[in-house]
């Protein structure tokens, strides 16, 4: 690909991500916002990036091997973190993790039985929908199970803000621990399932079947036991997900809305890709976090609740397939 | 035996091409409107008006425009609640700022007002397609949410953000009691149930059926992609922003922005689902379910002498309405108006095996 060609096709995207980076430091410049209030906001932009990135991981997961787009992921989250958190009062915490864990496993293998498999074959926004139905399943299900408090879950993550930076700005710049250790397990999380993905054989078979269901198929990959897999490693992202969210934000239905704010993220980033959910994310958690404090208060406030969508509205205009997506050749 | 189209002879272009050919079909629904406009209003019980009849024909006229965006033409939308938000909202600034226009004109310009922000919302639909469109529409309900609660110009300063419609008076008709709801908003319904049935069978509903179907392949044919689309979303919202405003006039009365949140547009998608996809009624059939399953889901522990909490009923109704979706979905994808032909079908040869 010639260097002109290529700036042709990507031109528009690094003008886009040329005019959100200047959108980014347009405040330091023009409002006259402080230096170290500035990359306060930016960290903690970057955080919630983190968080976003980690529902929309579960999301990317599904969607590469299955095909499914899967709307209940946030209600995944949320089920996961409130079974935990309402097992941690019987049961000590790795117990807890366990059953939670196994719960997920079983969830995953339910809606493979109960909604995959009977709806092989069918129109991608067929399954869609039908994943809106396991959402609000899950949703109904959790709360009846579990109640539907508030519930303040502890993991032992350290809960009092860092000062850093001290000596190179006056009063130096807050950070919140648990955000960091939050963004730590996340980086891990991600090298694990690289790991899992690119060394051993089910990974393999898993990245066979996300290339081409049918071929994968004809050399002997079992497609059904693939998806439990798969939509198992989906819940206990999910599961991650929700620890960090839960002991963040406490345990409660409003979970589910913040995990909604993974679907622009993977349409920023792309459907197909990892590093897009996670690079996606950080965009979505940056621009939100920046808009919402120096841009909120000119509107009214509140724009955290569409910044994100707008957001990825204008991108998709300009490359649908997303950061990182594969370019599918699909004329509408 | 009795329902048999053996024998009705048409003659003409007309008797072949006009909406329900066969007798009894035109006796039958003949039939249900006149017991809906006159024996209705006068036996039903208050309760029964004011609570299941009157949203039941309010979400039946939304599922309607729904289905022409989802089950007609294909574009799935989660942005109906903001829509119809669209509708209520245009509806209160025309009655409140130009007092002596009349309703009737109000509402149909709310639809027009919803009609705009639908093609606006709809023109993302060129480019994308999919679960992309249903996210796109997702930022429409966001914003639509937001910018009603936020911008005081729309609830005319209100300080608590919600605000209460001006009397229902149509040519000097002052419409308060239920049943005189329940006839305004029957009139509106079948007025507009009437038009999107002939326009889903006329040449713009195919062209939105060849969308559906396969797009390429309908640009082959000649039909226009971005006419196609866009017809169907200003179509589509404008059924939902008359919704909209109904809802908010003659059911609510008074309301705030969280009338229309996303869990709205959700249920609407449900209804469009339950019901049928791409069938008028089947919109009725799934807006019935949807009003009455949560009536009936209420009464039940009643029934059985269980004790349960309103919260825990919620959150059965949750349940129950998420594995109806995907049991709906695995077993019967056409909805409830396909059980209904399916029903006709046998009722053709009943009391015969064959």
């Amino acid at each position: 690909m010639s260097a002109g060609k290529f700036f042709q096709q990507r031109g528009m995207t690094w003008v886009l991500l040329g005019l959100l980076a200047l959108g980014a430091v347009a405040p330091l410049v023009v409002g006259g916002a402080r230096l170290p209030q500035w990359l306060e906001v930016v960290l903690g932009g970057l955080m919630s990036g983190v968080l976003y990135s980690l529902v929309a991981i579960g999301l990317v997961l599904i969607f590469k091997a299955s095909g499914v787009f899967n709307f209940a992921q946030g209600a995944m989250v949320l089920f996961a973190a409130l079974s935990l958190v309402r097992l941690m009062a019987w049961m000590p915490l790795p117990v807890a993790l366990a059953v939670t864990v196994a719960m997920m496993v079983a969830l995953a293998w339910l809606i493979e039985r109960l909604v995959l498999r009977p709806l092989v074959n069918q129109e991608p926004i067929v399954l869609f929908m039908a994943t809106l139905g396991v959402t609000y399943f899950l949703d109904g299900f959790g709360q009846t199970l579990w109640g539907s408090d508030i519930y303040t879950l502890d993991v032992g993550m350290p809960k009092e803000p860092k000062i850093l930076l001290e000596n190179v700005f006056e009063g130096g710049i807050l950070v919140g621990m648990e955000d960091v250790i939050a963004a730590l397990i996340a980086a891990i999380l991600v090298g694990a399932l690289a790991l899992f993905f690119q060394k051993t054989g089910t990974g393999r078979a898993l990245r066979a079947v996300a290339d081409d269901h049918q071929a994968a198929q004809s050399i002997g990959i079992p497609l059904g036991r693939i998806w439990v897999i798969v939509w198992s490693v989906a819940g206990i992202v999910a599961l991650v997900a929700g620890i960090i969210w839960g002991s963040k934000l406490g345990v409660q239905f409003s979970l589910q809305l913040i995990a909604l704010k993974a679907l622009p993220v993977v349409i920023l980033g792309g459907f197909t890709s990892i590093p897009g959910a996670i690079v996606g994310g950080l965009i979505i958690g940056l621009g939100e976090k920046i808009s919402e404090v120096y841009l909120g208060p000119m509107l009214g406030g509140g724009i955290e609740n569409w910044f994100a969508y707008v957001l990825a509205l204008v991108f998709l205009l300009v490359r649908p397939e997303g950061l990182f997506g594969e370019r599918h050749i699909d004329r509408v | 035996m009795f329902y048999r189209e053996t024998g009705q002879y048409k003659t003409t272009y007309e008797a072949d091409q006009q909406l329900f050919p066969i007798l009894q079909d035109r006796l039958f629904v003949i039939a249900v409107l006149a017991f809906a406009f006159a024996v209705v209003p006068l036996v039903a019980s208050e309760y029964l008006l004011r609570a299941i009849l009157v949203p039941f024909l309010i979400l039946s006229l939304a599922a309607i425009g729904l289905n022409i965006l989802v089950g007609y033409c294909g574009q799935v939308s989660l942005g109906t609640g903001g829509f119809m938000a669209v509708g209520a909202y245009a509806a209160y600034n025309l009655a409140v700022r130009i007092p002596d226009l009349n309703l009737l004109v109000v509402f149909v310009l709310a639809g027009l007002a919803a009609t705009l922000v639908g093609i606006l919302f709809g023109l993302p639909s060129l480019r994308i397609k999919g679960f992309y469109l249903a996210v796109a529409t997702l930022a429409a309900q966001f914003f639509l949410d937001w910018a009603f609660a936020r911008i005081k110009w729309f609830t005319h300063d209100s300080s608590s953000g919600s605000v209460s419609a001006p009397p229902l008076a149509i040519f000097g008709w002052l419409v308060d009691s239920p049943a005189e709801k329940y006839l305004l908003v029957l009139g509106f319904v079948c007025v507009f149930a009437l038009a999107a049935r002939n326009l889903v069978r006329g040449a713009i509903g195919r062209s939105w059926m060849a969308m559906r179907d396969m797009d390429v392949a309908a640009e082959v044919i000649g039909i226009r992609p971005l006419y196609a689309k866009v017809t169907a979303f200003a179509v589509s919202s404008f059924f939902v922003g008359l919704a909209g405003a109904l809802w908010a006039f003659v059911y609510l009365g008074a309301w705030e922005p969280l009338a229309f949140d996303v869990n709205r547009s959700f249920q609407l998608l449900f209804m469009v689902i339950i019901g049928g996809l791409g069938s008028i009624l089947g919109s009725f059939l799934g807006a019935a379910f949807i009003v009455i399953l949560p009536l009936a889901l209420n009464q039940l522990p009643g029934w059985l002498g269980i004790p349960m909490s309103t919260a825990l009923i919620s959150h059965i109704e949750f349940m129950v309405f998420g594995s109806l979706i995907v049991f709906f979905l695995v077993v019967e994808p056409h909805g409830l108006a396909r059980l209904w032909a399916v029903g006709k079908e046998k009722l053709r040869l009943w009391p015969f095996p064959h």
